[in-house]
């Protein structure tokens, strides 16, 4: 039943497909072995913006991995056919998306030839540590899952291993979010409301991926989604993205209530040139605002093309988002000697600036098609494509 | 049919557990290899806490003795690359918002006791010598600069670029994070930090090195005397480098 959904005819594209994707990979790697050889001072990340965009592209797809595995838990945890139906792509949309996150990270440090040693020498008390261990317990936990899920025999476990998953995914997103919660002395990040505001943009993040991702499966196939389940995805879909947005009104309310954050809270919002731009019309307009109006929008809403549109916004708010979060956070000076004006021959007291090189955007962009190369050949060789045959759809 | 897919299934959890086995069995290859990497801990003594006091109103303004001294020590020199290039040491220019009043001091690593870095280290080479030197072990350094975002004073950098002039006595590579070390492997030889000397070479005595838990220790007697500050004291890290004057 599973493999002629990829008809013979097809197959040619298929791996034409599978090696443009197989070439941004390289070229992602090329970009990581380029940086390693010559080292981050042909980047533009500094001792001012030691983060710089591979953690963009990184943070984004750890953190919509584990959203996206919210459309599994629907259906196995809450018994919801439509989302049981999407389980396997949704575990399998993991799985892919939380390699290539890590994938970057990792190409990303400054001796990534010590990959041993970052797994074997862990200090418990870091944050990032227990991040390495939160990551490699679900992909074990999703592996199994989608075990569960595909093997018919392996059924009866799905609800409880579906459950463990859930469970460990909003683990994951809150060590995510943790990362920057520790980082007490930086005046973007030293907040308890990063870990539920990481969980909420995952969700969103997440469902946004999958939205797309299905729709290429389902044109790839000429099949049409059923207009009530997409009418539901939508509908979640713009809920999860408006609550980011009450999550983001929050942190930036509770920012500007603190006396001391409220410089940090005049540059994001006011003078930060392009992170005011990026937060105002990457995140709030196109991200946030333009979705919204596609998705409550009555004609527009039922079309899959706009609802697809309505989804790359969405990312692109992401990533507009994460590069404030992130980039921004770091831009804005820390304050050493609160009450007093500093100056330095090392930055101190001034906005710092980035501008990001060529050879990070491909390592991030080697990330996503590394994903992306991981759910293509999966799909092809097992059956991921939803179906809502077997699983009954209540009206 | 159902078959074919059970078999292609079978293989790739194969494959997965076999990959697993793989990472969990390498790293004992070479746990050898690193058994020997910490040669800075052993002379250390929970006995001692090394600290430094600097008294602002002896610093002054365009003074860069300090700096040039720690650069030559420890071999940190720029390459013309003003933003990734590493400063242990720096001199910061202050002015206080309501009084104008100005100050000039040299920042660096303040060991603290309560090191945001080695809290936040994925793999222990931050860490804190029993004296209460925070170091970073280059050969475990994994180069991920969560101790950069974590150190509430800019004190650590990444060395983006090879460097060719270095000091047998202070590795520094490539890739990893670096900061001030209190001039260690001077520390452990009985003598002072390069910047402690070259302070006092150049009479301007801004700065003052000893051990903090020694009561009859001149720091430890100036502290006790003087008002002196702690920088960001408000997060509590019990920092080992102390200011008089701010
Ligand atoms: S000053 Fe910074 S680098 Fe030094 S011990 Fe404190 S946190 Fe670590
Ligand atoms: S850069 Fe090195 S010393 Fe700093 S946190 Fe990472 S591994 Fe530890």
């Amino acid at each position: 039943m599973s493999n002629d959904v990829f008809r013979k005819s097809k197959d040619g594209a298929f791996y034409f497909v599978l090696g443009v994707i197989g070439l941004v990979v390289l070229a992602g790697l090329g970009a990581a072995f380029y940086m390693e050889h010559y080292g981050h001072v042909v980047t533009g990340m500094t001792n001012q913006i030691v983060w710089g965009l591979p953690h963009v592209f990184a943070i984004f797809l750890i953190v919509a991995a584990s959203g996206v595995l919210n459309v599994a838990s629907i259906g196995s945890v809450f018994g919801k056919p439509v989302y049981k139906a999407r389980g396997p792509l949704a575990g399998l949309l993991a799985i892919a998306m939380l390699a290539g996150g890590l994938m970057v990270l990792m190409l990303d440090l400054g001796r990534s030839d010590r990959l041993i040693i970052a797994m074997t020498y862990l200090n418990l008390k870091s944050v990032f540590a227990l991040n390495v261990f939160l990551y490699t317990v679900f992909f074990t936990v999703v592996a199994l899952y989608l075990w569960t899920m595909l093997d018919r025999k392996m059924h009866a476990y799905s609800k409880y291993v579906g459950f463990a998953a859930f469970i460990w995914r909003l683990a994951l997103t809150t060590g995510t979010g943790a990362i920057f919660g520790f980082l007490v002395a930086r005046q973007a990040y030293g907040t308890a409301l990063l870990a539920p505001m990481f969980i909420i943009m995952s969700f969103s993040f997440g469902l946004a991926v999958f939205m797309i991702v299905q729709a290429v499966m389902y044109s790839w196939n000429d099949r049409v989604l059923d207009e009530v389940i997409l009418h539901r995805l939508k509908n979640l879909l713009a809920t999860f993205v408006a609550a980011v947005l009450y999550f983001t009104v929050v942190y930036h309310m509770t920012n500007l209530y603190f006396a001391k954050q409220t410089a940090f809270e005049h540059f994001i919002l006011i003078d930060g040139g392009v992170y005011t731009n990026l937060f105002w019309f990457g995140q709030i307009l196109l991200g946030t605002l333009a979705p919204l109006a596609i998705l409550f929008h009555p004609g527009l809403s039922k079309r899959n093309g706009w609802i697809v549109t309505a989804s790359m916004l969405v990312i692109l708010g992401a990533f507009a988002q994460l590069y404030v979060l992130l980039i921004g956070g770091q831009a804005f000076p820390l304050s050493i000697f609160p009450s007093m004006v500093e100056s330095s021959s090392f930055f101190d007291g001034q906005i710092h600036t980035y501008s990001p090189s060529l050879p990070e955007f491909l390592l991030g962009m080697g990330g996503i098609a590394a994903a992306a190369l991981i759910t293509a050949i999966a799909a092809k060789v097992l059956n991921f494509m939803p179906d809502d045959k077997h699983h009954t759809v209540s009206h | 049919m159902s078959n074919d897919v059970d078999n292609s299934r079978r293989k790739f959890i194969a494959a997965g557990v076999a990959g697993t086995a793989g990472l969990v069995l390498a790293p004992g290859v070479t746990l050898l290899d690193m058994a020997n990497a910490r040669p800075a801990g052993e002379a250390a003594s929970s006995t001692k806490r090394w600290g430094m006091l600097i008294d602002s109103t002896k610093c002054a303004t365009g003074c860069n003795d300090c700096v040039t001294a720690c650069g030559k020590e420890n071999g940190v020199a720029s390459t013309g690359h003003p933003e990734t290039d590493p400063q242990w040491i720096r001199k910061i220019e202050l002015k206080e918002v309501k009084s104008g009043k100005s100050h000039s001091l040299p920042m660096m690593c303040q060991h603290c006791a309560e090191p945001p870095c080695v809290d936040v280290c994925p793999t222990g080479a931050s860490f804190k010598r029993a004296d209460g030197i925070v170091l970073v072990d280059r050969h475990i350094c994994i180069g991920c600069r969560y101790c950069m975002m974590a150190c509430p004073y800019k004190a650590r950098s990444f060395v983006h670029e090879e460097h060719d002039d270095q000091n047998p006595d202070v590795p520094r590579g490539k890739g990893c994070v670096e900061s001030c070390t209190l001039c260690v492997h001077r520390v452990d030889k009985d003598m002072e930090p390069a910047c402690v000397e070259a302070c006092s070479a150049g009479n301007h005595g801004a700065m003052l090195f000893g051990d903090l838990n020694d009561a009859n220790s001149e720091i430890s007697k100036r502290i006790a005397t003087y008002a002196t500050t702690q920088v960001r004291a408000d997060l509590a890290l019990n920092t080992g480098v102390r200011y008089q004057g701010i």
